[in-house]
């Protein structure tokens, strides 16, 4: 194993859940090391950045699996880069959240937090594996471990609930992955002999395009993390589990590694050129319009905070899926962009979330009337999030919308281009309604549960919690301004 | 094709199937076990008669044989030999089996077994233990 | 002649001795050391083996130094080493897992006659991959048939089942190899010979003189293949298995499923590829066809009533029959990768479900059952058992990391490359259907309450974990450090159908 950069990057995590098994016995200490870990990883990653935009490609060899050619080996290049800092830094600031959430609901000695901590940081270890593999045998491995590593997670509850939901998440997502993308994996090393990532696509030339095409389903339909529809059943019912939780699925690293996979692929498997001169992503382009409209539709009907949270996400992951079918230079940088602008968007509309539920134990938004009023800081990042998921500027989602409308005319694609434009005013109508209710709406009188709620005698979200959402808004905003470094990672990427 | 002249595969056969019957149709353990030992046989008359030289005699080597006698093929002989010590040995284990089931049914037909043993998967016993116990007492 | 050279004999001679001789062991614990001493010499041998074969080629020994083909010739090859390796392995460290569990079911005073029993039944396993003989093969496969009836009968005590259990798989077994024996039988009628490199130059002349087989040998290959189907535990033929795994004492159930059946596929290759050639012609539609059909329906038969089961050792012999149907796949399309990843997957498999059922084997030393409606809650209680259970079960869905999922990966190239999608597609409707009754009794271990009957049990000693950690661990690291067993693979691989004429 070369203990180069990135092998130490992604060790990082592991070490680090091996040390919060050990002090699991002190919370305070376990804490701790949660947040030293993940700030250190983050400054790791960051270190690598300078040299990956210079053109440079740290690798590691890690074992030979199976024989030449069937290796686990590490590469870090744009795309994966991009990945890999949004899901550190993100780690930070939701660990922070973890502990206020945590705390403030259960207390600090409570039941399988110790568990939680130590799957939080497997997971993200399985997260860097995909996003620095260097061939596809490595990002297979790292996807099936994030499965595995995020199911405790989900369910944390114990429940009866959580564990049938538990079942969905497994069941489809490895059903899919076992069927669909271990199928894809495997076709494509018998027509290439190689599993590399490589600039272009390992394709060209060794496949029809009528096997073009099923691989392209079968790579996007394996990716199940994708969400894309029919297989999209599983992100909302991992709502059961606890916010921070979700805010880890839908912004830091599961669903990420979903859409990270299918642009890596249609850019390092697949190859742009290949898939426009087939066609191949016809059929699955068609199949991400649909989960956009139909998503943001169901969205719209939903009275759970996080339940409507959830379909936008599965709407906002098609917005990616599609880039990647399209598979044109803007839409690959727009794509890439999106992984960044979605999670912190996201992100931050979950904290809020998260933050209504552990202080005035609300979850629908028919119950938020009026509670910016007592909530101000937490409503206004949620109107951040908001503006930043819709795509209207000066927040960070207006860039990424822009190059994904701009990848979609490039392939000349005006029925595309309509879906997105509709989704966005279908995004308008889902998401702004909650914070004009929450500024100003009336307060409910008696709690419509009828639970022993006193009427939102509450104040502000704690501070651990605060903290991170404040952040993460401020991120969207900047990401705004500052998109320079976000955007040469990302047309790095699409070349 | 010789009818006659190959009806030594036919005997072997008809052997065979009577007792492959036996084995298939018969309730009863030991008679399944007779049955095997019958299906054995019929497999070891086809070694031998397919040993058989036109005109050969038994192939046993004494002082006073002449140096050209014609021999039967002796090695379907030797495995016969062996295949009857297996033969033997399988049915001494599955006589030893038959009497422990004897002990522990008090039955030893099959039918009769099976359906004990449903009987008792339908209504569970405490534990596995017991229900040994309790058949060795009764 | 070296020491090195008498390796083939030894490998079979130190266990039967060993057998013998542990009659006169006396009582107590020294049966079981005797035993554990044996297994370990044999596994020593063999690992030298191994290394001599995979670098100085095939090793042949004639008894007797009666030359081949009148007398009877020993054979190992890369396949055969591969498996010497792997049953003596797993033997030793069933062996010494075996004392507790033992105990249990037999009386102290008659501990030398079991052990003598396993001694001689690893004794016929090891000759059968030993030998180049037809008929010596014959012979040593009821040696070890017997055996293993009788000590399958041996779980009377915990449970009286184990007997209509051990006379069923006597009855199927015996037919089966009688079969074998008529198949041998109508090959030395037609060739006149038994050694199996000479069976097979004669029956390649024999081929070539006539333009195609006669139908002697036609049949001779008809009844072989049913007859080792029926050893072999091949779907429809399967029915003694899930009874015998289920009520033999544990540790007998741990050496079978990982030994016995595997041994059984090794005689399928052996006739297929040595005896026969990959060449045949037997081997093509619509003969390949009712092969295929019996491995498929072997993996979703397996798999699916695997799901319904609620003894967790029924549960895994009905896994077993599951795995061996691919196991069998890779076999029936002659393709490289995919025979690989059949030879890959014995091995794999060994370790994995020995492994596992050693996991059986503690639970019902604690728990004095393996009904998974007893397990609940055992994740807390068993710790160690239970995560070798869960590593145990990744490694059968074939989760990347396993050694499970190398075998399957050559199983599945082999396949696709060689354009058979329906297989394909079975063998990974097997994997999600293994998925599902691997999660269920996870669930049970994990997130059940525990029953009150079992509620003051604590982790299983230490001499019982070690050796379930040792097959789990091994089919972790050789999910990790493949490319060697990979190589290994391909090159038995290649070799047997290479043979094909």
């Amino acid at each position: 194993m070369e203990l180069t950069l990135p092998t130490i990057a992604l060790l990082t995590p592991l070490f680090g859940a091996i040390l919060i098994a050990l002090t699991g016995r002190r919370p305070d200490l376990r804490e701790g090391v949660t947040l030293l870990t993940a700030v250190g990883l983050f400054l790791i990653i960051a270190s690598m950045w300078g040299p990956v935009a210079g053109g440079e490609r740290p690798s590691a060899h890690l074992v030979e699996l199976m024989g030449p050619g069937l290796t686990l080996a590490l590469e870090v290049e744009p795309l994966g880069l991009i990945y890999a800092l949004v899901a550190s830094f993100l780690w930070i600031f939701n660990s922070v959240y973890s502990i206020g959430y945590m705390r403030t609901l259960y207390g600090a000695r409570s039941e399988g937090q110790t568990r939680y901590y130590i799957c939080f940081a497997a997971a993200i270890f399985a997260a860097l594996g995909i996003a620095f593999s260097a061939n596809l045998l490595t990002l297979f491995l790292f996807y099936e471990v994030l499965t595995f590593s995020t199911y405790p997670l989900v369910t944390h509850a114990r429940n009866e609930a959580a564990f049938r939901s538990g079942r969905i998440y497994l069941g489809i997502l490895v059903s899919t992955s076992t069927l669909f993308l271990l199928t894809a994996t495997i076709w494509t090393w018998v027509l290439t002999g190689t599993l590399d990532f490589t600039e272009g696509g390992i394709l060209a030339g060794k496949a029809s395009a009528g096997t073009m095409v099923a691989l392209t389903c079968l790579f996007f339909f394996g990716t199940g993390k994708t969400a894309l529809m029919p297989f999209h059943l599983w992100l909302p019912n991992a709502m059961v589990a606890p916010t921070p939780v979700s805010a880890l699925l839908h912004a830091v690293a599961v669903v990420k590694a979903g859409v990270f996979t299918v642009l890596k692929i249609a850019v390092a498997i697949l190859g742009l050129e290949t898939m426009r001169q087939t066609g191949a992503g016809d059929v699955v382009a068609w199949f991400a319009a649909f989960t956009i409209i139909v998503a943001s539709l169901l969205a719209m009907s939903q009275d759970n905070l996080k339940a409507r949270l959830a379909y936008s996400t599965i709407g906002q992951l098609s917005y990616i899926v599609l880039a990647a079918a399209i598979a044109t230079k803007s839409s690959i940088t727009g794509g890439a962009m999106h992984i960044a602008m979605h999670a912190f968007g996201k992100i931050t509309l979950f904290f809020c979330a998260g933050a209504i539920y552990a202080t005035a134990h609300k979850t629908k938004i028919s119950e938020l009337g009026g509670i910016g009023r007592r909530m101000p800081i937490t409503m206004l990042c949620f109107l951040v999030g908001a503006l930043s998921t819709i795509g209207l500027p000066p927040f960070g989602g207006a860039w990424s919308k822009w190059f994904l409308v701009q990848g979609t005319i490039e392939a000349h694609d005006i029925a595309f281009l309509v879906v997105l434009l509709v989704s966005s005013l279908l995004n308008i109508a889902y998401l702004l309604p909650i914070p004009l209710v929450a500024f100003f709406g009336r307060e409910p009188q008696a709690a419509a549960d009828g639970e022993e709620h006193p009427p939102a005698e509450h104040g502000e979200a704690p501070l651990l919690c605060r903290i991170p959402i404040i952040v993460t808004a401020i991120g969207c905003l900047l990401l705004f301004f500052w998109p320079r470094f976000l955007h040469d990672l990302a047309a790095l990427a699409a070349n | 094709m010789e009818l006659l002249g190959t009806y030594n595969y036919w005997v072997y056969v008809v052997i065979m199937m009577i007792g492959f019957y036996a084995v298939i149709a018969r309730h009863n353990l030991v008679k399944k076990v007779i049955g095997l030992g019958i299906f054995q046989t019929g497999i070891f008359l086809l070694y031998i008669s397919m040993g058989v030289v036109r005109g050969g005699s038994a192939p046993v080597r004494g002082p006073g044989t002449p140096p050209d006698t014609l021999f039967a093929n002796p090695l379907p002989h030797v495995l016969i030999l062996t295949a009857i010590v297996v033969s033997l040995s399988t049915m001494a284990v599955a006589l030893a089996i038959i009497v422990n089931i004897q002990r522990r049914y008090g039955t030893i037909e099959a039918d009769e077994i099976h359906r004990m043993d449903r009987e008792e998967a339908e209504a569970p016993a405490p534990s596995p233990v017991s229900a040994g116990a309790e058949e060795v007492a009764g | 002649m070296s020491f090195a050279d008498h390796l083939p004999l030894l490998v079979l001679l130190v266990p039967l001795l060993g057998g013998v001789l542990s009659v006169f062991t006396g009582g107590g614990r020294v049966p079981w050391l005797w035993a554990c001493s044996v297994t370990l010499l044999t596994f020593l041998g063999a690992l030298e083996l191994l290394s001599i074969v995979t670098t100085a080629g095939t090793r042949t020994y004639a008894l007797g130094d009666w030359p081949a083909p009148w007398g009877i010739e020993l054979v190992v090859d890369t396949l055969s080493a591969i498996v010497i390796t792997l049953v003596s392995g797993i033997a030793t460290v069933v062996t010494f897992f075996a004392r507790r569990n033992v105990e249990k079911d037999i009386p102290a005073d008659r501990l030398n006659f079991f052990y003598s029993l396993w001694l001689l039944a690893i004794t016929g396993l090891l000759g059968i991959t030993a030998t180049g003989d037809a008929f010596n093969l014959y012979v040593l496969l009821e040696i070890s048939s017997l055996t293993i009836y009788a000590l399958v009968a041996m779980g009377k005590e915990t449970d009286r089942r184990a007997l209509p259990a051990a006379i069923n798989y006597l009855v199927m077994g015996s037919i089966g190899a009688s079969f074998l024996l008529i198949g041998v039988g109508y090959l030395y009628m037609a060739t006149g010979t038994l050694n199996m490199a000479d069976l097979h130059e004669t029956l390649t002349l024999m081929r070539e003189a006539e333009g195609g087989f006669n139908r002697t040998v036609l049949t001779s290959f008809a009844f072989i293949t049913v007859g080792l189907g029926l050893k072999m535990a091949l779907f429809p033929l399967h029915t003694w298995m899930p009874n015998a795994y289920t009520y033999a004492p544990a540790a007998v159930s741990a050496l079978l499923a990982a030994t016995a059946t595997k041994v059984g596929i090794y005689m399928a290759f052996r006739f297929t590829f040595t005896v026969f050639g990959s060449d045949f012609g037997f081997l093509q539609p619509p003969n390949s066809t009712v092969l295929m059909a019996c491995a498929c329906g072997a993996v979703l038969f397996g798999s699916y009533v695997a799901i319904r089961q609620r003894s967790l050792a029924r549960l895994l012999a009905y896994s077993s029959v599951a795995q061996i149907g691919y196991i069998v796949l890779g076999l029936s399309v002659l393709q490289t990768d995919a025979v690989t990843g059949s030879i890959l997957h014995i091995v794999n498999h060994a370790l994995m479900k020995g492994g596992l059922f050693l996991v059986v084997g503690v639970v019902a030393w604690r728990l004095g059952s393996s009904d998974l409606s007893a397990l609940g809650g055992l994740g807390r209680r068993m710790p160690l058992t239970s995560a070798a259970f869960v590593v145990g079960g990744l490694g059968l869905i074939g989760v990347p990391g396993t050694a499970g999922f190398v075998s399957k990966w050559y199983l599945l190239s082999g396949l696709l490359s060689s354009g058979h999608w329906p297989l394909a597609v079975t063998v990974l409707i097997g994997s999600v259907l293994a998925g599902i009754y691997v999660w269920r009794v996870v669930e049970i271990i994990y997130f059940r309450p525990p029953d009150p009957r079992h509620a003051e049990v604590s982790e299983g000693p230490v001499t019982m974990l070690l050796p379930v950690w040792i097959l789990i661990g091994l089919s972790l690291w050789f999910g990790v450090h493949s490319a060697g067993p990979v190589a290994l693979a391909g090159e038995a691989a290649r070799t047997l159908l290479g043979q094909g004429g």
